[in-house]
């Protein structure tokens, strides 16, 4: 399958992280932190996605040209991969 | 109540978006009917394993174990120690072998190969019809909660839509976005959403177990907040009426653990599809493995949310008088009654005749255990996450969906159509057939909920009738697969034997407190579980032991297959797969004695 799902999935997480994070910063001493105990939720947790999105997206990427510098890999059924 | 605004949409439709777009972009590699059923066997372990932990995580889980934790405690946490854990690690290093190796393509093209034509029709129908319905049992409690929770009321208020359409607006919804990328990329497309669900749900999840615990004190002001059976897995197991659930240790180990445990991960194509589409043999060891390790840690998730919302203070009516320069103003927070008469999170039940909360015969308000998680989303999030935590929710029923319809294409494509249908079709013709199978399964699934508002009972007779047919099912593939006398014959009548057995024990036995009807004892009533668990449990060991034991006597009394038609199937006939170049730590024994110790490490913390 040529298409890395960690690419897709990447993506979306550093997106939904960077609105978070965004709208932490833009609602900072907001009263509807109240919720969260005071914790700006929105920001910290943002920031967590972000980082985890970015990660999963360069993985995914350096797979990707890895394989592309590779000839493809055999589907074997039977017999596992060699080395790796 | 709910307050949503734009940034919640957003995250939320961003989640829909990328849905799609896998779907999409993964049309194009769809190019023979191996690649749309069984996503091309060409999937890395990792994808494959976090699919199949995550084609279980849906609706049932994630609500469903937070509602058995705020009533149960953490003595829930044995649905994974004992009815989940051994039972995936069984899967991965001893099943799989016959499950990959034999080239089926689904559970009951294997059984066919094993047994013979009429074992896999009958299991083909009755796996057939469950998916159906057990997706459209999601669909019904989406909607329901989507209702409860009011997510979509802002948005019809400023519509001018209807509210009463919530409902259809919920399912129509869901029912579409699943065709859609199942339509477009089929099994490849629904294990990568589930995937990417599987992360959705951490992310919406892990903040709420934070701060959850940080409100309450963390671990030990958790202890402290809730009666202290609630904090132990294993303390009073021995009787049933020592401990929460009303099980004694061998109702529980050999019922859950041993029957229904491993009747779901081994047997159930809803999570063998996934490791059945993985790249290699050892891939496909290793997918149960490896989804046995985040399962491990998921009590912490799905489980604690429950105990946390039962340890909360319970919301009062309150009135504030502040001082505010010389005025006097007050400041009165109005608690719904049902809430008030809750404990903790988790509200009263409310007749919905009345509107008034409903007792039990005691006179203790009856709780709304299904609230328990959705109310600390509600509590703890504020906007903006709240969007967040919200599609998480809605991701985990759609995937809980979506496994149920690819699993019911390629059964109905491969084992009912091109078995007995239309056989010797061009590979082009199953593929459609597979997509509009998809389609029809989908519509059924509407229906079925539709049926669920009008038949109040509905849910539960179907789930009763399910565990009919589901609870001696392990018994047959243990057999045909560790003893290679077994036959179709047995196969067959074991399994009709299984399945009335288990009526038979239910029509015959009631759990305390229960009248007799849909809980039990339509018959007559011989015996008194101390809980409905109990009998559920006992009801799965009688239909395992009756298949086990027609299964045996059957296949003795017929004549045996040859030996060589077995090679592949049977485990003293099968060649042992060649060991792999790899280092002794990656081989998937290893792998399964790292996850085996880490259980029983949280078991003994978790004591």
């Amino acid at each position: 399958m040529s298409l890395d799902l960690r690419i897709p999935m990447g993506l979306m997480f550093t997106l939904v992280g960077m609105i978070l994070t965004a709208f932490g910063l833009a609602t900072r001493g907001s009263s509807i932190y109240a919720a969260s105990l005071g914790i700006n939720a929105n920001f910290w947790w943002g920031l967590v996605l972000f980082v985890f999105g970015v990660s999963m997206l360069m993985l995914g990427r350096r797979s990707q040209k890895r394989l592309a510098s590779l000839p493809p890999e055999p589907v074997d059924e039977t017999r596992s991969r060699l080395g790796h | 109540m709910l307050n949503l605004t734009s940034v919640d949409w957003l995250i939320m439709l961003l989640y829909f978006v990328f849905v799609l777009g896998i779907g999409f972009a993964l049309k194009r590699y769809m190019k023979t009917s191996k690649d749309f059923f069984q996503a091309g066997r060409a999937l890395p372990a990792w994808i494959c394993g976090l699919a199949f932990i995550s084609a279980n995580l849906g609706a049932q889980e994630v609500i469903g174990m937070g509602a058995s934790g705020a009533k149960y405690g953490l003595e829930t946490a044995h649905f994974y120690g004992i009815g989940a854990i051994p039972a995936m690690i069984f899967v991965g290093i001893f099943m799989m072998p016959f499950y990959y190796g034999s080239k089926a393509r689904s559970v009951p093209e294997f059984l066919r190969m094993r047994f013979d034509e009429k074992t896999r029709a009958l299991n083909a129908c009755s796996f057939a019809v469950m998916t159906v319905f057990s997706s459209g049992i999601s669909m019904y409690a989406m909607a329901r909660l989507i209702q409860a929770l009011h997510v979509f009321d802002g948005l019809f208020y400023t519509m001018g839509w209807p509210q009463q359409g919530i409902f259809t607006f919920s399912i129509v919804l869901s029912a579409v976005i699943v065709l859609a990328y199942i339509f477009l990329g089929g099994l490849t497309s629904a294990i990568y959403n589930e995937v990417l669900q599987f992360f959705l749900i951490i992310a919406g999840f892990l903040p709420l177990v934070l701060l959850g615990l940080r409100n309450i004190g963390g671990w030990s002001g958790l202890k402290a907040s809730v009666p202290v059976q609630y904090m132990h897995e294993w303390r009073g197991v021995a009787h049933a009426s020592t401990n929460p659930m009303g099980i004694e240790i061998v109702g529980l180990g050999m019922g859950l653990g041993f029957v229904l445990g491993s009747g779901y991960w081994c047997t159930d194509f809803l999570v063998i599809q996934t490791a059945m589409a993985s790249k290699n043999m050892e891939s496909a060891r290793r997918v149960p493995l490896i989804a046995a390790v985040p399962k491990i840690f998921f009590p912490f998730l799905v489980i604690l949310p429950g105990l946390l919302a039962i340890g909360l203070p319970t919301p009062h009516t309150t009135t504030v008088v502040h001082n505010v320069n010389g005025m006097i103003v007050r400041d009165t927070n109005v608690v719904p009654q049902n809430v008030e008469e809750g404990r903790g999170l988790v509200p009263a039940k409310i007749n919905p005749v009345t509107g008034k909360p409903m007792y039990t015969a005691g006179g203790q308000p009856l709780l709304d255990y299904d609230m328990a998680t959705p109310n600390m989303l509600l509590h703890f999030f504020p906007t903006g996450i709240l969007g967040l935590g919200l599609t998480a929710l809605l991701a985990s029923f759609m995937s809980g969906m979506a496994g149920n319809v690819t699993a019911f294409n390629t059964v109905f494509t491969y084992d009912l159509y091109q078995s007995y249908i239309h056989k010797g079709g061009s590979d082009r013709h199953y593929m459609a057939v597979g997509r509009w199978a998809t389609v029809g399964g989908i519509l059924l699934s509407i229906c079925t909920a539709y049926a669920a508002i009008n038949f109040n009972n509905i849910m539960d007779t179907l789930q009763l009738v399910f565990s009919f047919v589901n609870a001696p099912l392990f018994a047959t593939f243990l057999l045909g697969m560790f003893w290679k006398r077994a036959t179709g014959h047995g196969a067959f009548a074991g399994l009709i034997a299984g399945t009335s057995a288990a009526m038979l024990h239910h029509g015959l036995t009631l759990p305390i407190e229960a009248r007799p009807g849909i809980h039990g004892g339509w018959l007559t009533v011989l015996h008194h579980y101390p809980s409905d668990m109990a009998q559920n449990f006992w009801g799965a060991i009688f239909a395992f032991g009756t298949n086990f034991v027609v299964t045996v006597i059957v296949s003795l009394a017929t004549k045996a297959r040859p030996e060589s038609e077995l090679v592949g199937l049977v485990h003293s006939l099968t060649p042992k797969p060649p060991k792999a170049h790899n280092v002794w730590w990656k081989s998937p024994e290893a792998l399964a004695i790292a996850v085996l110790l880490m259980a029983i490490g949280l078991n003994i913390f978790f004591y």
